[in-house]
């Protein structure tokens, strides 16, 4: 394969993950009384840790 | 209006710098024409999958299918579980075998080979007319939705969105396209869900979401549960907000225009030929079933919560009213942002919605550059030249493509409602299309003059058919009646699912008469491309549960549960 695509979701992921959940964590805005950014934030991490851990199970 | 905040443009920037860097770094697998147009045929099912799912997922779907489900409720599903699945499931099932088996680089070429060149001509053209327009409205849509949610320039954020998804299919061709829209795909999925999720717990969970949409459907006169339930009030066209009864529903859209759009648009149907094997292919559709299944969900539950809240007068939100004074429906999704997302979501947000528009318009460039080289360049302006030649061209053409997407952005800003100029050029073009395919690949004695004349029969019928009827309280002019008026019906959707059944019936019985009237084709001409003629290809390898007809069943069943679910 030309390119394993879940490595550049896992980055990207990984990074938006990093970058949200660091906002939510210093900033703690709420949403409907939820720190959206921060619960968020975890979610899109996890989400992208697990593609690379995917791209590299593959190989 | 949002305002932004510096995380927002970190998360843009991001992604502007991965769409690219995944182009940059296919660039140097594109050397052939073929690796441009079609992959080198080495796509894994599960991407060429989510692709095929996110190609189609540009304006139109998420402004749209949300605007959808303020206007009509739950009743949108009908675009999903009757308007898309079963067709999807057709093509991966009955389709993909001839067209994959065909070596066919597009669905022209494939008509070429079962017909004859002048059905691949009126289908390539029409084709690229439609492309082009569809991209240009998306553009304008998109355009439109950043000046008015965040003050953007028209212009620049049209042309930067261009330029960006221009650069990434010119570096890699379709690959390029088709890998970005499995990222896109994710983001669309990560972006929108915490708005479905936030805007359900603010409203009290589904049983909330019911109430409220019981006073939306009461105040208008309907029964309380026409907002919440899909097919309950389908038995007649006032008892319902869509204006339609079960029977058009069920042919014009669930037959005709669903199964011309999934089982014959090129723009879809290119990601599954560029899969790596013929079970790969067959896959494709069925891998992308499991999503689309899923997707009313994430797009029109946001519009239902919307107007529940708008309605009730609840949590200080509510949906913008146009100068008119009627409800901005296609605002929908960018004020539910603006409700429930703070800065960071925000940008999480913006992304998806952009992700959503780029993976559209990358669908019908891609679309347009190969139909254009292949099926128009190649065989009318010049043949015969060498395979550099065509990749040479298939860039110039990707340019071209964006250039005439973006002036025909400029001309769709003259109409106001997407989704139906866009149901109108479906139509007119795509209705008659299945009949010619369905004839061409299961009726050995169909031959090319029958097509073609079909074909053509189908686009005037539905001319006429838009030019002899109105829907009530509309008057003469793009809404039809053009020519005079026959039959007045109760609503624009009911009248351009009847246009479908009209054409694809007219396209249906021409193409049988004319072809009766000429010589049948040569057998030996037909093989792999028509059912009868073509070997049963086995698929030997795998437990039967695995196989494509029975996955094909499984999807079947899984929805025909959620039908039942939100009866």
């Amino acid at each position: 394969m030309t390119l394993d695509i879940r490595k550049p979701i896992g980055w990207l992921f990984l990074i938006f993950g990093v970058l949200i959940g660091g906002y939510g964590q210093a900033h703690a805005l709420l949403s409907a009384g939820i720190n959206v950014d921060l619960v968020w934030g975890v979610v899109l991490a996890v989400f992208g840790a697990a593609m690379l851990l995917l791209a590299r199970r593959g190989r | 209006m949002i305002k932004l905040a510096l995380i927002d443009w970190a998360l843009l920037l991001t992604y502007f710098a991965f769409v690219l860097g995944i182009g940059w770094w296919l660039r140097r697998y594109v050397r052939t024409s073929d690796d441009f147009f079609i992959s080198g045929r080495a796509i894994p099912a599960w991407v060429a999958g989510l692709a095929f799912m996110s190609a189609n997922l540009g304006a139109q779907e998420v402004i749209g299918m949300a605007a959808s489900g303020a206007k009509y409720g739950m009743a949108t599903s009908h675009f999903y579980w009757v308007g898309a699945i079963p067709a999807m499931i057709f093509l991966a099932v009955f389709m993909m075998p001839f067209y994959y088996g065909s070596r066919a680089r597009s669905v022209p070429e494939y008509l070429r080979m079962r017909f004859d060149e002048k059905t691949r001509g009126f289908n390539a053209i029409s084709f690229a007319v439609m492309t082009v327009m569809s991209s240009g409205i998306s553009m304008y849509a998109m355009g439109l939705l950043l000046n008015l949610l965040l003050g953007w320039d028209f212009n620049l954020s049209m042309w930067l969105c261009a330029v960006i998804v221009l650069v990434y299919i010119l570096l890699g061709g379709l690959t390029s396209a088709i890998y970005n829209e499995v990222l896109q795909f994710f983001l669309i999925v990560f972006g929108f869900l915490p708005l479905v999720l936030l805007g359900l717990h603010d409203i009290g969970g589904w049983e909330g979401l019911r109430a409220g949409l019981a006073r939306v459907a009461t105040d208008q006169g309907y029964a309380a549960g026409a907002w919440s339930d899909s097919w309950r009030y389908m038995g007649s066209t006032s008892a319902n907000p869509l204006g339609v009864e079960w029977f058009g529903l069920v042919m014009g859209l669930g037959f005709v225009l669903s199964f011309g759009y999934w089982c014959t648009d090129f723009l879809i149907v290119q990601r599954a030929m560029a899969a790596e094997s013929m079970l790969a292919a067959r896959r494709t559709p069925l891998i992308a079933a499991v999503p689309k299944m899923l997707f009313p969900f994430l797009v029109i539950v946001p519009g239902m919560i919307a107007i529940a809240l708008t309605h009730a007068h609840a949590g200080g939100f509510s949906l913008p009213v146009k100068a008119d004074g009627s409800t901005n429906f296609d605002l929908v999704i960018p004020v539910m942002l603006g409700h429930y997302f703070p800065n960071g979501m925000l940008g999480l947000g913006l992304t998806a919605l952009i992700a959503s528009f780029m993976s559209g318009m990358a669908g019908n460039v891609t679309a347009f550059n190969t139909v254009w080289t292949n099926d128009i360049y190649r065989p009318y302006i010049r043949p015969d030249a060498t395979d550099g030649h065509y990749l040479w061209m298939g860039r110039w053409a990707t340019v071209v493509g964006v250039l005439l997407s973006l002036a025909a952005a400029y001309l769709a800003s003259a109409f106001n409602n997407i989704m139906d100029v866009l149901q109108l050029v479906f139509a007119f073009i795509n209705a008659p299309l299945f009949a010619t395919f369905l004839l061409g690949m299961f009726w050995r004695r169909a031959n090319g003059n029958g097509a073609f004349t079909g074909l053509v029969v189908g686009t005037l019928v539905a001319s006429l058919h838009h030019g002899l009827t109105l829907p009530l309280h509309a008057s003469a002019g793009v809404k039809g009646g053009w020519l005079s008026l026959v039959h007045v019906y109760p609503s624009e959707m009911a009248q351009n699912f009847w246009t479908a059944i009209f054409a694809w019936s007219a396209c249906f019985l021409t193409t049988i008469v004319v072809s009766l009237a000429f010589a049948a084709p040569d057998r030996a001409t037909l093989r792999g491309l028509v059912y009868s003629e073509t070997p049963r290809a086995h698929e030997k390898e795998g437990p039967w549960w695995s196989r494509t007809a029975t996955l094909g069943l499984a999807a079947l069943a899984a929805v025909a549960v959620l039908n039942v679910i939100f009866w």
